[in-house]
C-alpha cells in the first residue's frame, strides 16, 4: 500500500536529503513516488531494501548487513551494491551530489 | 447528505469545450456540483452551437450562445442582460482568456445586476500579460526564460540573433509552436498573427519537467489556495492529458510571489518548468482556471468552490490541505444527444429548462461524479 502524505505534512525543505528520502512514498512491492517533482519509478526487492534502510538513515554497513540477511548472501561487496544505489538515487535528483549512505 | 447552501446560487460558466484542447468550464462544473453545499444552478455560456458541453445536460442545466468577444462590448453587454433576464444569473465565472476584458469592462453593468463574480482588475490582467511577463518575473524574483515581442518578421529574425534557436512563438492569448529556424519562426508568427492577433512573442525553450499551478489569489497579495501538478501525459498540442498533484514548496512560494506582486483576485494557471538542474522558470500566467482544475476538488481543495464562495458573498470555508498524490486522467467519451437540443441551439442560441433546475437527484449527481467531461 502506497502511503502519502498530504501537503502539510511532506517536508518544507526539499534539500534536506534525509527528509527528502523520508518523503518517499515506497509500497511494499517497490514502486516509489517522489511528492516533491512527481516523479514514479520501481526498485526490485534488493533496491527496496536499501532504500527503506536509507529512509531510516541506516549507515552503509548496517544496510549491506540487511541485505545479507535478506537475501541469505554473503557476498564481500554488498557495501559497494548500496553506494551504486545511491550513486543512482543521485542520478535521479533525489539525493544531492554529496550524499552517501 | 447533502447540507443546505444559505442560497440556491445561479451560476454562469463559460469554457464548455471539451475537445482534445478543452476549456474549463465543465470542470468547474463538476467541482461546484462535487461541493456538499451546493444545490445550485448552472448556466452554460458558450460561442459556438457544437461546444461539446452544451450537451452534458448532467453538468450544465441552461445554455446560451453569446457572440464572440471580436463582436463588441455593446452585443456582449446585450446578450448578458438578455441571459440575466431569462434565468437571473447570481454569479459569474468566466473561463476564457479572450472575454476576461469584456467582463472586466462590464463591471458597471453586473454591478447593476446584482451578479457577483471575483476577477482580477484591467491592471492585474495586464501584469501577467504575455508582453509584460519578464518585467513580473523580476519584481517576483522568478526567472522567466528570455522572451522578446515580435510584431514583425524583421523582429523574429532579431529575436533568432539575440534569443538563439530553438525559440517557441507564441499568441497573446493562445497557441505556441516550436521553431528551430529564421524561416520556421517566421511561418509559425504568421500562422499566429493569423489567428490570435498581435502581439506575438519569440520565448527561449526551457527543457524539462512542466509543472502547473492552479491557483487562487484573494486581491490583497494573499494566496487563498493552489494545488500544483506535474503533467505524466501529454497531447501532440502540449495539453496535459493526465497528471499528479505534487508537493514542492518551492512551487507554492512561487504562486505567493505572484500572488504578492500583482495582488492577483480570482483564480489563475501558473505555468512553470523545471530544469535538470531542479531551478524552475515561468512560461505564462492564464488568468482563469484550467482545464484540469477539477483536480483540485478531487484533491480535497476544491478551489471552483473557494471562488464562488468569494464571488456570491457566502461564509468562506476553511482551505483544507491537497493530497499530494493525487492523479487525473482525461479521458474521451461519445455522449448521446437528442437532435432536438442541437436545433434549439442552432434556431434560438438557447436551452433553457421549463423549471428553474432542483438539486441533481442521486443518480444524476453520480452520473456527473463519473461524467466524462474534463
Amino acid at each position: 500500500m502506497l502511503s502519502i502524505r498530504s501537503i502539510s505534512d511532506v517536508s518544507r525543505s526539499s534539500m534536506d536529503p534525509l527528509e527528502r528520502l523520508k518523503d518517499l512514498a515506497v509500497s511494499d512491492r517497490g514502486f516509489v513516488f517522489d511528492p516533491h517533482t512527481g516523479a514514479t519509478f520501481s526498485v526490485n526487492p534488493s533496491g527496496l531494501v536499501v532504500l527503506r534502510g536509507l529512509q531510516e538513515g541506516l549507515p552503509r554497513a548496517r544496510i549491506a548487513s540487511l541485505l545479507e540477511a535478506s537475501f541469505e548472501t554473503a557476498r564481500a561487496d554488498l557495501g559497494r551494491d548500496v553506494d551504486e544505489f545511491v550513486s543512482m538515487l543521485r542520478g535521479q535528483g533525489i539525493v544531492p551530489g554529496g550524499f552517501h549512505a | 447528505m447533502r447540507r443546505p447552501t444559505q442560497r440556491r446560487l445561479t451560476v454562469a460558466l463559460s469554457g464548455l469545450n471539451a475537445t482534445d484542447n478543452p476549456g474549463p468550464g465543465l470542470a468547474v462544473s463538476r467541482a461546484l456540483r462535487l461541493h456538499p453545499d451546493f444545490a445550485g444552478r448552472i448556466v452554460g455560456l458558450v460561442y459556438d452551437a457544437l461546444e461539446p458541453g452544451v450537451y452534458a445536460r448532467q453538468l450544465v442545466d441552461d445554455v446560451f450562445l453569446l457572440p464572440y468577444p471580436s463582436q463588441g462590448l455593446e452585443a456582449f453587454e446585450a446578450r448578458l442582460r438578455h441571459v440575466h433576464a431569462r434565468v437571473g444569473l447570481d454569479v459569474v465565472i468566466p473561463n476564457l482568456d479572450s472575454e476576461l476584458p469584456l467582463f472586466v469592462a462590464l463591471a458597471p453593468v453586473l454591478d447593476e445586476l446584482g451578479i457577483g463574480r471575483f476577477l482580477p482588475s484591467a491592471e492585474q490582467l495586464e501584469l501577467r500579460s504575455k508582453a509584460h511577463l519578464e518585467s513580473l518575473g523580476r519584481a517576483a524574483g522568478i526567472a522567466v526564460p528570455g522572451t522578446m515581442i515580435v510584431s514583425s518578421a524583421a523582429d523574429v529574425r532579431i529575436a533568432f540573433q539575440r534569443l538563439g534557436a530553438p525559440l517557441f512563438v507564441k499568441g497573446p492569448f493562445y497557441g505556441a509552436e516550436r521553431a528551430c529556424s529564421v524561416d520556421e519562426g517566421i511561418a509559425a508568427f504568421h500562422r499566429m498573427v493569423a489567428r490570435w492577433g498581435l502581439p506575438a512573442l519569440a520565448q527561449v525553450e526551457v527543457r524539462g519537467d512542466e509543472v502547473d499551478v492552479v491557483a487562487v489569489g484573494d486581491g490583497a497579495g494573499g494566496l487563498v489556495g493552489a494545488v500544483p501538478m506535474k503533467k505524466m501525459l501529454l497531447t501532440d498540442k502540449g495539453k496535459g492529458w493526465a497528471g499528479v498533484a505534487i508537493g514542492d514548496e518551492r512551487v507554492l512560494e512561487l504562486t505567493r510571489r505572484f500572488m504578492q506582486v500583482t495582488r492577483w483576485r480570482g483564480p489563475c494557471e501558473v505555468e512553470l518548468i523545471r530544469d535538470r538542474a531542479g531551478d524552475y522558470h515561468l512560461l505564462e500566467v492564464n488568468p482563469r482556471f484550467p482545464a484540469w482544475c477539477y483536480m483540485s476538488a478531487g484533491a480535497g481543495q476544491n478551489l471552483p468552490w473557494a471562488v464562488l464562495e468569494r464571488a456570491a458573498g457566502l461564509p468562506l470555508s476553511p482551505i483544507e490541505p491537497y493530497r499530494v498524490g493525487t492523479m487525473f486522467m482525461r479521458m474521451s467519451l461519445d455522449h448521446i444527444v437528442d437532435l432536438h437540443d442541437f436545433e434549439r441551439m442552432a434556431t434560438d442560441g438557447e436551452i433553457v429548462q421549463e423549471a428553474p433546475a432542483g438539486p441533481p437527484s442521486p443518480e444524476a449527481a453520480r452520473e456527473a461524479q463519473a461524467g466524462s467531461a474534463p
